[in-house]
């Protein structure tokens, strides 16, 4: 997040889209309902499910599945032609705004409508709203980027807001909100095939140096590796011979899962390091027990970059290790010694090699957690990023059309699929399903649907159907809902015994190869 | 006195800040004004009246919860009056429902004819089930109060059990509303409201209805912020008691956002989550995962030993002879076909450090770039 949870409630409007926010992000959707009920603030949400949060919203706004970058581009021909536009903050702070000008003349509301399915009216009225505000929030999730066009969309987001003048400043800002505990911790620390920590490039060579010193080694390798939907398909056709899996369970998240098996059992060596025998532990050569985040220390940053501290609480079962010991471990094993007396040493270690952690210590974060970037013992540390300027200096535009989604329905597979989760499960459900409270909440998997579709196919609340795609089909429960989109079915992706990720297509975005979950052409049939 | 911004509080001049109330300035002076319905960030509602204060001038006692701070007033917070008036709503609370924390009264008959009605209500024969970690029993004790005087009245509904995650009690409900603010007002989750009049006032839940066919989402910020007995984890009521767990405060490991909580621990296991109050980013608000969904720390189906799969099959090995056997041919891999032959997912669900490590592991063993992990699934 470029601004805080908390800064959320200094909006005037927020704009939130592709986010199921009061199931995913809870407590932070409880900062966007107190904007709107106790402090006025206006709610945009852009989505096409009838969502919780849209019960606190003035406008809601539809699209069509894979339609973002057409209804951003539509909102922002509106507050263009209007004259809404922040002129000061453009002309000061931006570059390229002429070619986006350009660009989305072409986007009318009208024209928007007939790609979007939003009402030329509706799209008006929201882009004023957001236009207006002196101070606007946005707020997005994966439905925004698990898109072949993520990229293209979160960039169109950017525009909306430096458009609008809505950067560095309290109440605005550009907000991913992150799904997982250490989702941006992982990234920060250099788990990114093209990045070391603190998102210093792999072809720095002066960041390559750095490390080579710390870490006393040399020959450190400068050309980006593989990402994550690259090395399963590489695991299949051998190029890839070994893949060390922590903490994570492919087999469940993983779009085309049919395929994402036989590449695994491809390989020579699988290690899964984790807490539970997970469907891909299964698979596994050798499995190695760590501990739960229960029992060790450490630090976690959470979406909006606060580095917080986490504590032992209880031991470990059996003989499970801290994942950084394990690691340790093997390295040394392999001749190369590395050991550390605890997480701290480790911390301290990292701190020294990132500029945005360097003023980050142990006890700095005892009470509470500081936000990078905080590059010196004295920084207080960054809320808000992109006062002054944006990293790059000016903020760039980018001119950017609307491109179809990689799989449209036809008469083969008419429906669309879209996933994602539930407020009493997460993720692949390995931790949640071991409490009997949420497995009684939610206790299978589900093929949302409107009440309309479901008339046309015969089909009833709690009938067992058949959901098929072009890569495999899965049984599920049908649950007919308000919150369904007609034509469109919503399965979330947590249950193993229906993983909706045997449905979902492949296909990447060119440049975060994020695979496109958010739309599938699917069909189903009754029975099983 | 001049105009100031100064009002006098026991005889304390302490400065006031637009928008202040009497306890707002109290707490800022350190002096304590006890509370029951009073919660932070919320609407004032002064329904519990326990904060009552003499203000100089006044008629009657006013609640310093709800009454603006006004310059040159002049308060006194524990007052012959002021006590008097809290000890009688006080021994109106504990004379109404199941408050069997040992205060109620010095008959013994009385008492055990009293114990053994709650005991058939309650299905145990402990004392109350929040006993050392009750509001209502802090200040009973504070101002040495029973519920004698008054004629005990029963419970008027019974207990809620049928979901998985809190027990409804109404017999030790004192209707103070907290449990109603924090739904509204700090979750916004509008599912739970005072139903009902008079002395048949009840807190509800969609016309009253059991929490699990309402608009609960079962957040437990109700738990958390009800002072006495009424609003309990089902999973902690009558087997953890409080002074039996230490609380070790850490950061969630679900989302991304981050929340800080308190794991209470008792006898290597963690057996209730709270949030942490008045600290970002969550401020004590959590979610049902975050408080609910703790269980698979001490599940009996944790990985225990590292395991080598031979044909097909998994059997345990140690430690020595697993990292012996994943070096040995991640080394051979490495040897043979290069570190790009190899790839390593780290993990969003591990910490900092343990990224670090794997980062480096990666790069400066493997010598391959080949590391990434799920932040696009």
């Amino acid at each position: 997040m470029t601004n805080t949870i908390a800064d959320i409630e200094e909006a005037d409007v927020i704009l939130i889209t592709g986010s199921n926010t009061t199931e995913n992000h809870p407590v932070l959707s409880t900062f966007v309902k107190r904007a709107v009920t106790r402090r006025g603030a206006k709610l945009i949400v852009v989505d096409p499910r009838r969502i919780k949060i849209t019960e606190f919203s003035e406008h809601w706004l539809r699209p069509n599945l894979g339609t973002d970058v057409a209804w951003i581009n539509g909102m922002m021909h509106v507050i263009i032609k209007e004259d809404l536009h922040d002129k000061t903050f453009i002309e000061a702070r931006t570059e390229k705004f002429d070619e986006l000008k350009t660009m989305v003349e072409r986007y009318t509301p009208e024209h928007v409508e007939t790609i979007t399915g939003i009402p030329a009216r509706q799209l008006i009225e929201a882009a004023r709203l957001y236009a207006k505000a002196p101070a606007g929030s946005i707020l997005y999730c994966m439905g925004i980027t698990q898109h072949t066009t993520g990229t293209d969309n979160v960039k169109s987001l950017a525009n909306l807001a430096m458009l609008c003048g809505n950067m560095g400043i309290r109440g605005g800002g550009v907000n991913p909100l992150r799904g997982q505990n250490n989702v941006q911790g992982a990234c920060d620390m250099g788990g990114l095939p093209n990045v070391l920590t603190g998102y210093q490039s792999v072809d720095n060579l002066d960041a390559i140096k750095k490390m080579e010193r710390t870490w006393n080694v040399t020959g450190l390798p400068t050309k980006p590796g593989l990402k994550v939907t690259e090395m399963v398909p590489k695991a299949h056709s051998g190029e890839i011979k070994a893949l060390y899996i922590i903490g994570e369970n492919p087999l469940v998240s993983d779009p085309d899962l049919n395929h994402a098996e036989k590449s695994l059992s491809n390989l020579e060596l699988l290690v899964v390091q984790d807490i539970f025998l997970t469907e891909t532990a299964r698979m596994a050569d050798v499995v190695l027990p760590s501990k739960c985040f229960a029992e060790k220390d450490g630090t976690f940053s959470n979406t909006e970059r606060r580095v917080q501290r986490v504590r032992k609480a209880v031991d470990p079962p059996g003989t499970a290790k801290d994942d950084w010991k394990i690691t340790c471990d093997i390295a040394t094993r392999m001749g190369y010694p590395m050991s550390y007396m605890d997480s701290e040493t480790i911390f301290n270690e990292l701190a020294g090699v990132t500029p945005s952690y360097a003023g980050i210590s142990y006890p700095r974060i005892e009470h509470e957690g500081l936000h990078w970037p905080c590059p010196t013992p004295e920084h207080p540390g960054t809320p808000i990023l992109h006062g002054a300027q944006f990293t790059r200096g000016k903020g760039m535009f980018h001119a950017i059309e609307w491109i179809a989604p990689a799989e449209v329905a036809d008469d083969d597979y008419p429906m669309y699929l879209t996933t994602g989760r539930v407020l009493y499960h997460y993720h692949t459900g390995t931790m949640t399903m071991k409490t009997d409270g949420l497995n009684e909440r939610a206790p299978e998997s589900f093929v949302e649907i409107t009440r309309g579709d479901a008339l046309g196919m015969g089909i009833e609340n709690g009938d067992r159907v058949t959901i098929a795609s072009r890569r495999g089909e899965i049984q599920a429960m049908v649950r007919i809902s308000r919150k369904a989109v007609a034509g469109t079915v919503f399965i979330p992706f947590h249950f193993a015994q229906a993983a909706a990720n045997k449905l979902t297509n492949a296909a990447l975005d060119p440049i975060s190869g994020i695979p496109e979950y958010k739309v599938c052409a699917v069909k189903l049939s009754k029975g099983v | 006195m001049e105009q100031t911004n100064l009002m006098v509080i026991n005889g304390n001049e302490l400065p006031i800040e637009p928008g202040d109330t009497i306890l707002e300035v109290a707490r800022r002076g350190h002096i304590d004004i006890p509370t029951l319905c009073h919660l932070k960030g919320t609407t004032p509602t002064g329904a519990c009246r326990i904060c009552v204060v003499e203000v100089k001038g006044a008629r009657t006692l006013l609640p310093a919860c709800s009454t603006p701070a006004s310059p040159n007033m002049v308060v006194r917070t524990e007052s012959p009056e002021v006590v008097s008036s809290r000890k009688e709503i006080l021994r109106l609370m504990l004379s109404s429902g199941n408050h069997n924390c040992a205060v109620r009264g010095r008959d013994d008959s009385d008492w055990t004819q009293f114990q053994l009605g709650v005991e058939k209500d309650d299905g145990s024969d402990g004392l109350c089930p929040v006993w050392g970690d009750c509001r209502l029993q802090d200040l009973a004790y504070r101002y040495q109060v029973t519920g004698e005087g008054f004629q005990g009245t029963p419970a008027r509904y019974p207990m809620e059990t049928v979901n998985p995650f809190i027990v409804r009690d109404f017999s030790r409900c004192i209707l103070c509303g907290r449990c109603v603010q924090a739904c509204n007002e700090v979750q916004v989750n509008n599912a739970i409201s005072f139903g009902y009049r008079g002395a048949d006032t009840k807190i509800i839940a969609a016309g009253d209805r059991p929490l699990k066919d309402s608009d609960c989402v079962f957040c437990g910020e109700c738990v958390q912020v009800c002072p006495v007995g009424a609003l309990v984890e089902k999973d902690v009521r009558y087997h953890v008691r409080p002074w039996e767990t230490q609380k070790v405060r850490t950061t969630c490991s679900y989302c991304g956002v981050g929340c800080q909580l308190h794991l209470h621990v008792r006898d290597n296991r963690v057996v209730k989550v709270s949030g942490v109050e008045g600290e970002a980013p969550n401020f004590g608000s959590l979610c049902v995962k975050g408080r609910f969904g703790f269980d698979f720390i001490g599940s009996d189906q944790r990985l225990t030993d590292p395991l080598i799969k031979e044909n097909g099959a998994f059997r345990k090995a140690t430690w020595e002879e697993a990292i012996g056997l994943v070096a040995g041919k991640l080394k051979s891999i490495r040897d043979t076909h290069g570190g790009d032959s190899i790839g390593v997912l780290t993990s969003a669900r591990i910490t900092n450090e343990e990224n670090y490590i794997a980062h480096k592991f990666t790069r400066a063993v493997l010598k391959t770039n080949n590391i990434d992990h799920c932040a696009r699934l």
